[in-house]
């Protein structure tokens, strides 16, 4: 005998069982609350005219997420309408993330199509004003910087974390460079992006811009990204691997270059994509570093150097004559951006997945 | 190491080995295997150095056949094992005979596991633990100055309490993970040999010879316990250390492990942590007892005797009343 039955007296016996037992929300009333949810969020903008789609979607989920729960309490019981509750509040919260995800990607897919051609993907910017034109030049621009950014901070951010998991303890040194990570992280990039201007400034003289000292901006963005990730990975190999390969007589860094990153290099893998993702987007630091050129250059060490980012920035500011030509070369350029960030992914994950230790869920 | 003997030399009788004519110990013991710098030995030598050091006498030779030496035990000495500040372990003396199973037993806490690593040196590989006394093995002081703990692991192998085959090898590749990865290039006939011989060793050869080239963590629980003793005799140590092998491990493994054990003493010294008695008295020729007097006390010896006295007659009435389960 439970206080629930004693509370709602219903057409079932009381018995020893009656706890156990209880209603169910039915399919055809759920779908009942959810319409009338649409129906009172709509009746919220009806009387004025004009249709509030911001006010029908939250007094929708509001009402939804209350009528759900008072149904379920009624029918069937308190813990089965807090979970309904919560259920219904978390779906609700991913579709208003995934909206404006979707949405982005449906405006920037119909507004980039116009300009998808081939002359887009074989020719630069030179000698272009009105329509025409390609981004040749900022891709490969694109490319460079960011694989001379990588290159760069891959390396030193990996080794980081394998002093920081494997070396350094709990010795001042690690604390130290755990917190300068931590500080790093927070850097904005048009601070880093100024101090690579500043340093090939005093290197080679006022004005200098060049594809690397974009890279090296994006390096320092870059670095404190990979070394989270990796540490992350690296400290998630258990000791008992360590152990084993020492036990065997394995010196240490043996044992770190031979069982404890081939371990991890899967999950490597995935955050060093993550953090190239995160900086070939960057806009700010590559204005000031790498600049602008209407041509294509291949030569990260000398001049100016497009990149996608700052070429759809240009696009938008400086679109030309007429300046519907600029802005769909823009979101053209913005097209491709995502695509090349899709194909990174899917390398990764691709690579990772053949990289992965066998047998290892 | 037999098959790197440099003299043909006929089993002497320590403490008189072959005066070396170099650099010689003062102990006036077998040259030092285990020193970086010392004579060029079997285990920190390039194997085809041997020509040249023909006057170094390989561990090996000094042993006569069957009968155990003091040169031949493991011999613990007033050992005292910290973890940081905190003396983990107090006070050990220990005799463990060559080629004989020892058996650690006792509560959990007591330090059996600690003492079994301090046996190879696997003990220090925690932040802040070392360890005062001293662990002689052939005569050569494991914790004295110049001694490489990696050397002295090729030396003393380990198995653990859970079964922990490297994820990215296959099962040939986790047998020769010692080898390989000790950067000794082995030719493919030698590899494939060294495979058969220590999977056969460890019982595990006709269960898996088909599918070698399967990642190492494809096999059950009690194949992966073999296969990490089949590891650890690949690098031909003289000493077993196993740390509750079994534990983790189901009745039909345990005898399958249990077996291989009483193959295995025939050529190695095997020192076992276990918290079966049964298993216990079933393994080991000799057990000793480690307790603790309480919390935050450190570990020691109770006794060390032929299994079967610790089983049947022991001297201490804490031992009797652990055995029969009267207490821990």
């Amino acid at each position: 005998m439970s206080i629930a039955t004693a509370e709602r007296p219903t057409a079932v016996p009381p018995s020893p069982n009656s706890s156990m037992v209880h209603g169910t929300l039915g399919r055809g009333l759920h779908i009942g609350i959810g319409l009338g949810a649409v129906a009172l969020g709509a009746l919220s903008w009806v009387p004025q005219g004009a249709p509030n789609w911001a006010r029908w979607i939250v007094v929708g989920i509001v009402a939804y997420c209350i009528g759900i729960y008072t149904a379920s309490r009624r029918i069937e019981g308190k813990r089965r309408a807090t979970d309904r509750f919560v259920t219904a509040v978390v779906t609700c919260a991913f579709g208003v993330v995934a909206f404006p995800l979707v949405s982005v990607v449906w405006t920037v897919v119909s507004k980039g199509a116009a300009r998808f051609d081939t002359e887009f993907f074989t020719s630069d910017m030179r000698s272009v004003v009105g329509e025409g034109g390609g981004i040749s030049h900022a891709i490969v621009g694109t490319i460079l910087v960011t694989l001379v950014a990588a290159i760069m901070s891959v390396p030193l951010g990996v080794f980081t974390a394998v002093y920081l998991v494997e070396y350094g303890g709990k010795s001042r040194l690690a604390k130290a460079i755990t917190a300068m990570v931590d500080v790093m992280t927070g850097i904005p990039s048009i601070v880093a992006g100024l101090f690579a201007y500043a340093l090939f400034v005093l290197a080679f003289g006022p004005g200098t811009r060049s594809g690397l000292a974009g890279a090296v901006a994006l390096a320092v963005l870059m670095t404190p990204v990979v070394v989270r990730s990796s540490e992350e990975m690296l400290r998630l190999i258990p000791n008992e691997l360590r152990e084993a390969s020492l036990a065997l007589g394995v010196p240490k860094w043996k044992t770190v270059t031979k069982v404890v990153i081939p371990t991890a290099i899967s999950g490597i893998i995935t955050g060093v994509t993550l953090a190239v993702a995160r900086v070939i987007g960057e806009t700010a630091p590559l204005l000031v570093t790498a600049g602008l050129a209407q041509g294509m250059n291949k030569n990260p060490l000398d001049g100016r150097m497009t990149t996608l980012p700052v070429f759809i920035y240009y696009q938008y500011v400086q679109p030309g004559l007429p300046p519907e030509a600029g802005q769909d070369r823009a979101w053209t350029a913005a097209l491709v951006l995502i695509l090349m960030v899709i194909v990174l992914f899917v390398l990764a994950r691709i690579l990772s997945t053949i990289l992965k230790p066998k047998g290892l869920r | 190491m037999s098959d790197i003997r440099t003299t043909p030399t006929p089993p002497t009788t320590p403490p008189t080995p072959p005066a070396p004519t170099r650099a010689t110990p003062p102990t006036g013991d077998a040259p030092d295997p285990l020193t970086y710098d010392g004579p060029v030995g079997p285990m920190n030598g390039d194997r085809g150095m041997s020509e040249q050091t023909e006057e170094v006498v390989a561990v090996d030779d000094l042993r006569p056949s069957m009968s155990a030496t003091d040169d031949e035990r493991i011999i613990v000495r007033d050992l005292n094992i910290y973890y940081g500040d905190f003396l983990a372990v107090q006070g050990v003396d220990m005799d463990i005979e060559p080629r004989s199973v020892t058996a650690l037993i006792g509560p959990s806490g007591c330090g059996k596991s600690t003492f079994l690593r301090s046996l190879n040196r696997m003990h220090e590989v925690i932040d802040g633990a070392h360890v005062k006394g001293s662990v002689r093995l052939h005569g050569l002081d494991l914790y004295g100055p110049g001694v490489d703990p990696v050397a002295v692991r090729r030396k003393v192998g380990m198995v653990f309490q859970r079964p922990n085959p490297f994820p990215t090898m296959s099962i040939a590749d986790n047998v020769l993970a010692g080898k390989r990865l000790n950067s000794k290039r082995i030719k493919k006939d030698e590899a494939e040999d060294l495979v058969e011989k220590s999977l056969r060793g460890a019982n595990l050869w006709n269960e898996v010879k088909d599918r070698l080239a399967k990642p190492g963590s494809s096999l059950s629980g009690g194949q992966q316990q073999r296969l990490c003793i089949a590891r650890a005799i690949a690098v031909e140590p003289d000493v077993l250390l196993m740390d509750e092998p079994c534990s983790a491990l189901d009745p039909i493994s345990t005898l399958a492990i249990e077996a291989l054990m009483n193959e295995l003493k025939q050529t190695y010294t095997i020192v076992i942590v276990t918290h079966n008695m049964q298993q216990a008295g079933r393994v080991s020729d000799r057990t000793a007892f480690f307790s603790i007097d309480g919390a935050g006390q450190p570990g020691h010896v109770v006794e060390m005797d032929d299994t079967t006295t610790i089983f049947s007659n022991p001297r201490e009435q804490a031992t009797v009343d652990y055995v029969t389960g009267r207490f821990g």
